[in-house]
């Protein structure tokens, strides 16, 4: 266990090592580069830029450069925001709970509905459902989910009147209920996606799980199986669904950029959005970052978890 | 996978099992059929329209589909939508494609050397992959967008940017796995030089992963491409793609839903489409790996 987990932890130091750098091109990519901020001033003139830039050391050579930003990074010290001047990371700590919130809950239903539909599909292999859903799922991996988002605000919140077209709470009434109410929508828009691509891997690994020999073992013992499929197929057919969910975050993450500007959620991807607009770069930086270093991270978690539960992986 | 390419240069390519067994593929053949209306209908189509896609008709602003001369309706500015319908489908399909295109190039030459070389420039070059895999697609590729001056060549730029690495992996991956045949070897002996053995000898075998990748890549860049645009920093008006046409769509979602209804549809059957040929071909072609 322990090598696996400092070949682990060195893998994922590495992998962060290579998204600072391309982060670091990205920055230096927008226009202004670092001094963007100032650009944007008209008492700024040429003179002023050029004493910065030696004052700031951004006429040093590159490497340099690199490694100054990146120590930073290391410390906590992630730039000031354009527009209210708070630290970048407090800006985006305001910012986190609505997008953990909004993942977590529409993860969860992708989770239950995916497997659900997998293990249905599996056990029902070319059977109608497992057609429709094969097909089911193709179609929703298609549908970009800021247009299912209109379509559901359309039928639900402005024909029916359902449900909230936008927002997080109603102003003035924080109850859970209300939280709950606002919440619905997009965590089924967002989850649509993943509800698809989680089916198809848990068919996958259904399937997998299915044709081996302890199930054959199982099934000559006489158990029913109704019993196999829940004591020994689905539990072994979820654990690859641990990595599989550390490694769907990046697109959970993009879905949940889009669906928050459709739902005027007040999360991460609204935040990197409007920081976009304002030409806010020190924010728009630091949550391009923030997001990579949190899948690394998590990737890196998932392994471990997986490895705890399963002693072929870290005994390999 | 040699046989598939040795069969088809003695037989007549529509003979081959490969091909019997893409015709056999139900859903890849209405995508080919839906692509190809698709395609007809965005090239032939604003030619057959009464209006030009940029004809504002101030008297038939908000005119909903299927009444009146206009079609599909009108857009708050009176321009006739299957008119721009026609005209967006052009650019947000030959988006897709040039970065499909560019982005199956990238990935197939970091894929290629990474896997043929090894050592620590392969592995180097499948880190940089894993690290570009690690950033949301989205927030990359709005980060760059809206650095770089957004001309439609530039978005398929940035698109490609951001999509090459599945490419590479699937390459890196098949190329490995050749590298120490007796055919490789052979050509070794022979003299053959490093490139002629990478590209010419061992990337033909790998064709058939790389076409799967690259038709399911073409349906992820039409998808970035509307998403971008959506969101107001992909293809910038007057020019229409699918993506920037829901740009607005949102604000009348009340009273006038098909302006947000009927390009989100066109760019889903596009998407679905190409996913549909992609999987048809990755029967047909035999390719392993999962089903998604």
């Amino acid at each position: 266990m322990r090598g696996f987990l400092l070949n682990r932890l060195s893998q994922s130091l590495v992998l962060l090592l290579i998204v600072s750098v391309i982060g670091f091109v990205v920055l230096n990519l927008i226009p202004g580069g670092p001094l963007a901020q100032f650009g944007l001033d008209p008492s700024m003139t040429q003179d002023d830029l050029n004493r910065l830039k030696e004052q700031l050391g951004l006429n040093r050579p590159l490497w340099m450069q690199y490694l100054d930003w990146a120590w930073r990074l290391v410390q906590g010290d992630w730039g000031h925001s354009f527009r209210d001047g708070a630290p970048v990371l407090d800006v985006i700590g305001r910012h986190l709970v609505a997008t953990l919130l909004l993942m977590g809950s529409s993860t969860v239903i992708a989770i239950a509905i995916g497997t659900w539909i997998g293990i249905r599909g599996a056990t029902h292999r070319y059977s109608v459902f497992d057609y429709l859903a094969t097909v089911g799922a193709m179609v929703a991996l298609s549908i970009p989910t800021f247009w299912f988002g209109l379509v559901g605000i359309y039928v639900f919140s402005l024909r029916l009147g359902w449900l909230p077209a936008g927002n997080m709470y109603t102003i003035g009434d924080g109850s859970a209920l209300n939280y709950l109410h606002h919440l619905i929508m997009p965590s089924i828009v967002l989850a649509l996606v993943h509800v698809a691509i989680w089916s198809r891997y848990m068919r996958t690994a259904t399937l997998d799980v299915i044709s081996q020999e302890f199930v054959k073992t199982a099934r000559a013992k006489g158990l029913s199986e109704r019993r196999i499929l829940m004591k020994h197929v689905v539990g072994n057919a979820l654990l690859p669904m641990i990595t599989l969910a550390g490694m769907q975050l990046p697109s959970v993450l993009t879905g949940a950029l889009v669906t928050e500007t459709v739902f005027t959620w007040p999360g991460m991807g609204r935040l990197f959005l409007d920081s976009l607009g304002y030409s806010d770069y020190p924010v728009v930086m630091g949550l391009l970052m923030f997001s990579a270093i949190l899948v690394v991270l998590c990737n890196l978690i998932a392994d471990i978890v997986v490895a705890i539960i399963d002693p072929r992986i870290r005994l390999s | 996978m040699t046989a598939i390419v040795a069969n088809s240069r003695q037989e007549r390519w529509w003979n081959s099992r490969t091909a019997h067994r893409f015709m056999n593929h139900h859903l890849a053949l209405l995508g080919m059929v839906m692509i190809a209306v698709l395609t007809l209908a965005c090239v032939l189509g604003p030619y057959l329209l009464p209006y030009d896609s940029l004809y504002i008709d101030l008297r038939a602003r908000f005119a909903p589909p299927f009444t009146g001369h206009h079609y599909l309706g009108t857009d708050p500015l009176g321009r006739d939508l299957a008119a721009r319908l026609f005209m967006a489908g052009r650019v947000s399909l030959l988006v897709g494609f040039s970065a499909m295109l560019l982005s199956t190039l990238i990935g197939t030459l970091v894929g290629v050397l990474a896997g043929y070389r090894g050592g620590w420039i392969g592995t180097t070059l499948m880190r940089t992959v894993d690290g570009f895999l690690s950033f949301p697609s989205i927030f990359l590729v709005l980060a760059l967008a809206a650095a770089l001056k957004p001309s439609p060549m530039m978005i398929t730029v940035v698109i490609a940017a951001t999509s090459w690495m599945e490419v590479a992996r699937i390459v890196e991956a098949e190329v490995r796995s050749l590298r120490e045949r007796e055919f490789v070897q052979a050509g070794r002996m022979l003299g053959l030089s490093g490139t002629h053995i990478m590209f010419r000898e061992i990337l033909p075998n790998a064709i058939g992963p790389i076409i799967v990748a690259a038709t399911l890549t073409v349906a992820r860049a039409i998808l970035m491409e509307a998403y971008i645009s959506f969101l107001g920093y992909g293809i910038q008006p007057p020019l229409p793609s699918w993506g920037n046409m829901l740009n607005g769509a949102q604000q009348y979602l009340g009273t006038a839903p098909w302006l947000a209804i009927i390009p989100g549809a066109a760019i889903t059957i596009a998407v679905t489409s190409f996913n549909f040929i992609g999987d048809g071909l990755r029967d047909a072609l035999d390719v392993r790996g999962d089903h998604t």
